[in-house]
């Protein structure tokens, strides 16, 4: 391993990890300003240019604030679940391909921190970690409304995830690999997932909203009921953390759902492009074009949340187990019954 | 026709606990228009009234605070006759009256005139009745955006002559237009 290829690594790490973060830092503007604009108000504008500068000034706050700690017999499961919840939420951005290899001082960079041959199992590794963040977070503060928002979330994530693997079942099957990588090169054209897969590609979407735990699935915090649910008891920055890997987590999963079923990086006359234009700025492009899919996503989240109101417990284990679990099931069939049918007519030599 | 179907406002409606169609029950077709309905609103015309900056435009018959005039040698109108008093449905008014002294005429136009007046500001509701009832044109609301400021105690809301009557050199201003006309 050459010293230039740690640099190089080092270099997209570090590009990747502020990305991270600053999207999640301005989804927080967005959220305020997609909610204003949906509400036909004009949201925050008074900090900078229209408002630019009010994550910042929503950070200072934060970390302004009085540390605050409840009685509690485990502190250091109370510091340990903001860590866990933030922790996972970044790690998961290190799979993620920004876009195919380009070409500088000499070398083929890939923009990618890491590519890994099981990415997307690692991803939904990652992700299931998550769910400790939480739960050690509303189990130490030692606060009633706190563990149900915990258990809420925990049961939700849990649940939902068992629909989400399915559905992804159906496209492993079709691609072959679950290296994000060679899923983003595939769909390359207009071969994206989702016109051939659109009902995984809906359940996926709703175990999402789900997993990221976004109205319409917003049970481990609903206001009105559990007061702040997980993070009742957290103040400052610890506070800050959780809905900053709240937001991270929004980020991550647009990213995943764009890559998986909507081409990644790829757009429309890519190909021209890179004859054309030469590699490099075909795949700047192409990491702009997967930028806008997952900010698209991101808006569709904040839509989603200011359109449909929250569901019931009930309601939403029943969608879970007994909706979503069974048609995944189904649509891996169809896919298997589907894959069969062209192997055996191309073995026929039709 | 029975009293169940007739419709007397004309705005009667009919509603059914109908089983839902498959469609229907998928939910998916609603949340579709759902998301419609909202996206719309992105491209309202937004309501907000950025404040200090832009300020809601006032009813043509906006009453603000009062005024006890002057007319236009600077002599207070009031004469204490206590017709705004009788006439306040919130009994916010009291006044005291007192008799003119002799080297006074420039400072009060009748007689008698009043020592006291106060309004408490916790207890008028701003219908003018008082300025209504005056014979003497002497209380106004006038159109001042200026709100009774808040405060932690209930004396600082008893407005005496001092805040109410109307300054000499507004009045002095008062004479020089009606003058000019």
């Amino acid at each position: 391993m050459d010293s230039a290829f740690i640099i190089e690594k080092s270099v997209v790490i570090i590009i990747v990890f502020a990305l991270t973060m600053i999207m999640a830092m301005y989804s927080t503007l967005a959220e305020r300003k997609v909610a204003a604009w949906l509400q036909d108000r004009i949201g925050p504008n008074r900090a900078g240019k229209g408002g630019i500068l009010q994550p910042l000034a929503d950070g200072l706050k934060l970390f302004a604030k009085e540390e605050f700690e409840p009685n509690t017999p485990n502190k250091f499961l109370f510091y340990a679940g903001p860590a866990i919840a933030m922790s996972t939420a970044l790690m998961t951005s290190a799979v993620i391909p920004w876009g195919d290899k380009i070409h500088v001082f000499g070398r083929d960079v890939l923009l990618q921190a890491a590519d890994v041959d099981v990415a997307l199992l690692y991803v939904f590794g990652v992700v299931s970690v998550g769910v400790y963040g939480i739960m050690i977070g509303g189990w130490a503060s030692n606060n009633k409304f706190s563990l149900m928002g915990a258990v809420r979330a925990a049961s939700q994530m849990v649940s939902y995830e068992v629909a989400m693997g399915l559905s992804i079942i159906a496209l492993l099957m079709m691609t072959g690999t679950l290296s994000l990588r060679e899923i983003s090169a595939q769909q390359s054209g207009w071969h994206w997932n989702v016109f051939y897969q659109p009902l995984s590609f809906l359940i996926f979407l709703i175990c999402a909203f789900a997993e990221t735990n976004r109205t319409p699935f917003d049970l481990a915090e609903c206001e009105s009921e559990l007061i702040g649910g997980y993070h009742t008891e957290y103040s400052s920055m610890k506070m800050g953390f959780y809905l900053f890997a709240e937001y991270a987590n929004m980020f991550i999963s647009s990213a995943i759902l764009a890559i998986l079923f909507f081409g990644g990086y790829n757009y429309p006359g890519m190909h021209w492009a890179i004859e054309h234009w030469g590699v490099n700025l075909a795949n700047l492009l192409g990491f702009l074009a997967l930028f806008i899919k997952i900010c698209g996503f991101i808006f569709f989240y904040m839509w989603v949340r200011w359109t449909i109101p929250r569901f019931r417990y009930d309601q939403l284990m029943h969608l879970g187990w007994k909706i979503l679990i069974p048609l995944s099931i189904l649509n891996i069939i169809i896919t298997g019954i589907v894959l069969l049918r062209h192997e055996i007519i191309a073995a026929l030599g039709f | 026709m029975s009293i169940q179907t007739i419709s007397l406002s004309g705005r009667k409606k009919q509603v059914s606990n109908k089983e839902m169609t498959f469609w229907e029950r998928l939910y998916l077709v609603a949340i579709v228009k759902g998301l419609f309905i909202t996206i719309r609103h992105l491209f309202m015309r937004k309501v907000t009234i950025q404040y200090p900056e832009q300020v809601r435009e006032m009813s043509p018959v906006y009453r603000g605070q009062h005024m006890l005039k002057r007319d236009e040698l600077g002599r207070e109108n009031c004469t204490a006759c206590g017709l705004c008093a009788l006439s306040c449905p919130a009994e916010a008014i009291t006044m005291k009256a007192a008799e003119r002294a002799p080297g006074e005429e420039l400072l009060y136009r009748e007689e008698k005139y009043a020592s006291i007046y106060e309004i408490n500001m916790l207890r008028c509701i701003f219908c003018g009745l008082c300025e209504e009832a005056c014979p003497k044109d002497a209380i106004y609301l006038t159109t001042s955006k200026v709100l009774v400021p808040s405060s932690y105690d209930r004396e600082d809301f008893i407005f005496g002559k001092d805040k109410l009557v109307m300054p000499l050199d507004a009045a002095m201003k008062n004479a020089q237009l009606n003058k000019a006309n």
